[in-house]
């Protein structure tokens, strides 16, 4: 904390050294921007010149003008808000019904043991394929898609937060044992504590899966949705439909890993 | 004097499914009140499992071992143990840390707050005790693992090679001040270690342990002519070095 040689003194070199490096991020971010943009520019220009076509593959400007109508008739918020929401209460209860299931199986070594194939082979299992059998279960509703989300979700967030707790350093329990610890203290005061970091990793990997797992869901059943969009316009093969569908989900799962970017940040600075 | 901890008869075995390992064999030994005792011996040879029924949290296939005359059937309060690392929770501060052991055990109550305050103060870490543990050094992570130690007021000590993981001048340093400590505040101790200068500076008597299974190989009663009697100025005592030697060679010790 204490180890700069001086506050206010900046040597030439350790100038130099922080102007470098402050170009090389700048030209990192310039270089990006400069290829979203040229990407852009390069379809627009080769769909006008026929290079391309349009049809089939779209192009910019009627992407953007397909966005500001359904901006203009809030069909754009409507679909996006439906996707978001599926795909939150997908990712919350996965999330937590996945950490319980991994408490329980730290509980129970019994448990653990007789389950961990059937875990191995539901994790392995394409999650697509039980699609179909969701959608004859619950109907054609919000809940198969939010079903389907937490699948995707569930079985990746037992491994992980279960392998966490196993692998909890043994001296640390075995210190509040010394203290005459209960196994509910052992849980509460240092499983549960030092597991809240893998926790927090898993959360990036499950709201991206969650995601999937919706627009498959849409996909299959729903008649609203990012997933929706993609799948009518793909029928009636309005491409631009599909292409500004695409784009937004690209925007909501980047905005989506981001949020849970900002409150892993949050927490470990808490801790 | 009072025998405060009494080792009967004790055996020790472990089962896996590789077959069943006898760690200690109808050991016999005794801790007097105030005293200060090393055990060392081979590696592997059952001293840390030693400590862990002593201190409850295993127990042993047979024999009894009582603590203050009676019969231990788990952990007691009065028996403290401090571990090889100092295992402080990352996630908490310092003061959480030290008050973790009257956490679990329900007695975090207003006298004891202020005698853990009173501890951080006279051993100066009461300007920290809202730091995190990376924020200390290791030496003074070792203290503070030993407050939390003394915060739920043990009279006896279990100390399982508490000083290995530090570097030299340290370990040296923190043994001093950690010997200063358990005198002070007249706690009994059990010192496991490998470092027989440690084990010979610190103690009034080492119990040699032989190979596995873990059975006495000897005793020693350890007088030392220094005036001012604290690990370092034992060191230079003329027996450190007789000492030093003949537990040495009962080691046995083969590269």
């Amino acid at each position: 904390m204490y180890d700069n040689m001086e506050k206010d003194y900046v040597s030439e070199g350790y100038k130099k050294y922080l102007i470098s490096h402050k170009r090389f991020k700048s030209a990192i971010r310039v270089s990006r921007i400069v290829i979203l943009i040229l990407i852009f520019v390069l379809w627009e220009f080769a769909a006008n010149n026929e290079w391309i076509d349009p049809f089939i593959m779209s192009q910019p400007s009627k992407i953007l003008y397909t966005l500001t109508s359904m901006a203009k008739d809030g069909s754009l918020f409507i679909h996006t808000g439906v996707t978001v929401y599926e795909t939150l209460v997908g990712f919350v209860i996965g999330t937590l019904l996945g950490s319980l299931i991994a408490i329980a199986l730290w509980w129970s070594d019994f448990l653990a043991s007789v389950l961990d194939p059937y875990l191995v082979v539901l994790n392995a299992l394409p999650k697509t394929a039980l699609g179909p059998i969701i959608l004859v279960w619950i109907g054609g509703t919000t809940k198969s898609i939010i079903v389907m989300a937490l699948l995707f979700s569930i079985v990746v967030t037992i491994i992980n937060v279960f392998t966490a707790f196993r692998n909890c350093d043994e001296d640390k329990i075995k210190l509040l044992k010394t203290f005459g610890a209960t196994k509910k203290q052992i849980l509460q005061k240092v499983v549960l504590p030092s597991g809240v970091t893998t926790i927090i990793s898993t959360l990036k990997i499950n709201v991206g899966l969650s995601l999937v797992g919706v627009i498959v869901g849409e996909f299959l059943v729903s008649k609203a949705g990012l997933g929706y969009l993609i799948i009518y316009g793909g029928q009636v093969f309005k491409m631009d439909l599909v292409m500004t569908s695409v784009l937004i989900l690209a925007i909501v799962a980047a905005v989506l890993y981001l949020s849970v970017l900002w409150i892993e940040k949050k927490v470990l600075k808490m801790m | 004097m009072e025998k405060v901890v009494e080792v009967v008869d004790v055996s020790m075995n472990y089962h896996t499914l590789e077959g069943e390992t006898q760690a200690i064999r109808k050991l016999n030994l005794y801790i007097t009140n105030g005293e200060f005792v090393s055990i060392v011996g081979p590696s592997g040879c059952g001293k840390s499992t030693l400590l862990s029924l002593i201190s409850g949290i295993i127990m042993p296939t047979s024999g009894k071992i009582l603590v203050n005359g009676k019969k231990v059937d788990g952990p007691s309060p009065s028996v403290g143990y401090m571990l090889q690392k100092d295992h402080l929770f990352e996630w908490r501060t310092i003061i959480k840390n030290i008050t973790i052991g009257l956490e679990i055990q329900g007695k975090l109550n207003k006298e004891n707050q202020e005698f853990v305050e009173k501890l951080l103060n006279e051993y100066g870490l009461y300007e920290f005790r809202n730091y995190y543990p990376k924020q200390l050094s290791g030496g003074m992570r070792q203290r503070v693992a030993l407050i939390r130690t003394l915060a739920t007021k043990p009279d006896i000590l279990l100390l399982d090679e508490p000083f290995s993981a530090l570097d030299y001048q340290t370990k040296i340093a923190i043994s001093e001040e950690v010997w200063l400590i358990l005198k002070k505040e007249k706690k009994t101790a059990i010192l496991v270690t490998h470092d027989l200068a440690e084990a010979i500076s610190m103690s009034d008597r080492i119990i040699v342990l032989t190979k596995r299974p873990a059975e006495i190989k000897s005793i020693h009663q350890i007088k030392l002519t220094c005036d001012y009697k604290t690990p370092i100025t034992c060191r230079e005592a003329p027996e450190f070095r007789v000492y030093f030697n003949t537990i040495w060679r009962e080691l046995d010790v083969h590269v």
